[in-house]
């Protein structure tokens, strides 16, 4: 899809959003950077959408690990235990 | 006397330093220890090569023990968790190879549905609000169980990655060390991957 649209004028929201990651990564070059939080100032819902994708973030941060079960330790424990037993083989 | 550092230590600020120090000195605590730090993560990442949990789960076996036969020759390069992770995609792939997956997807998603936009690039529909929510502590939990499923329907490199970043915490270097793509390459699937987590939110729990 192409936006007709010269490459020096300022960002549509729909561009906006494709950069949303490269902003978050410190990826922009200062230039598209500074283009980039120029429409964010101006724009509630690409500021909308930045937020969201942050929370989104925090919320995929909290998927934890799950606690090892019982059996599971016994398991990785006799697999460290097979694991001497072949070093001390070797 | 002068101290000298020796010239195997580990990664700076690696947080698995201590314990990968007390494993070669026979502590096999610090190896249960580990496991319970990052077999889910190497779960999550297995499946994406390998067609059932059951096959994932034996290649994460394998590659622990890959990870102990390993150990001396362990040089302190790169971060514990990025030579265990590089381990796992080695194995998981050597057996995916073996068990060919079907299904493949194409990543080509747009970020955000383009109809969505009017003619001129603006928001036609804009974002619903659901942020605030996260406040809640039993909607944020229902938006991390939502999220935990869905990560499971993403492209498999969009979960790698994301999964990666996201929920295990790793630097966009180690991802890219462990998948070995580019950085590049790693922000257009995490790009894609939060997007289309971010719009699973919002279908859930944005409103008007």
């Amino acid at each position: 899809m192409r936006l007709r649209l010269p490459a020096r004028r300022e960002l549509v929201c729909q561009q906006a959003v494709e950069l949303v990651t490269n902003y978050l990564e410190g990826a922009l070059p200062p230039a598209a950077r500074r283009r980039f939080e120029r429409h964010l100032a101006g724009c509630e819902h690409c500021t909308e959408y930045l937020a969201q994708i942050r929370a989104t973030i925090a919320v995929a941060g909290r998927i934890g690990p799950e606690d090892l079960t019982i059996d599971m330790r016994a398991a990785f424990s006799e697999l460290y235990q097979s694991w001497r037993r072949e070093e001390l083989g070797d | 006397m002068t101290a000298r550092h020796s010239a195997r230590q580990p990664a700076q600020s690696d947080p698995d330093a201590l314990l990968l120090a007390r494993l070669r000195a026979g502590d096999e605590q610090a190896f249960i220890l580990l496991v319970s730090r990052y077999r889910t993560a190497m779960l999550r990442l297995a499946a994406g090569y390998v067609p059932s949990q059951a096959v994932a789960e034996e290649v994460v076996q394998d590659a622990w023990l890959g990870f102990l036969r390993g150990l001396n020759r362990f040089e302190g390069r790169s971060s514990v968790r990025t030579w265990l992770f590089r381990i796992l995609v080695n194995r998981a792939r050597t057996a995916g190879s073996r068990e060919r997956r079907s299904t493949a997807v194409a990543d080509l998603t747009a970020t955000v549905d383009s109809a969505r936009f009017d003619a001129s690039g603006g928001w036609a529909s804009p974002p619903q609000p659901w942020t605030d929510l996260v406040e809640d502590r039993i909607v944020a939990q229902q938006m991390t169980d939502a999220l935990a499923v869905a990560m499971g329907d993403l492209p498999d490199r969009q979960r790698a990655v994301v999964t990666l970043r996201d929920i295990d915490g790793l630097s966009s270097e180690e991802v890219c060390s462990v998948l070995e793509i580019t950085e590049a390459n790693q922000r257009v699937l995490l790009h894609r991957g939060r997007s289309r987590l971010r719009q699973l939110l919002e279908s859930e729990f944005g409103r008007v």
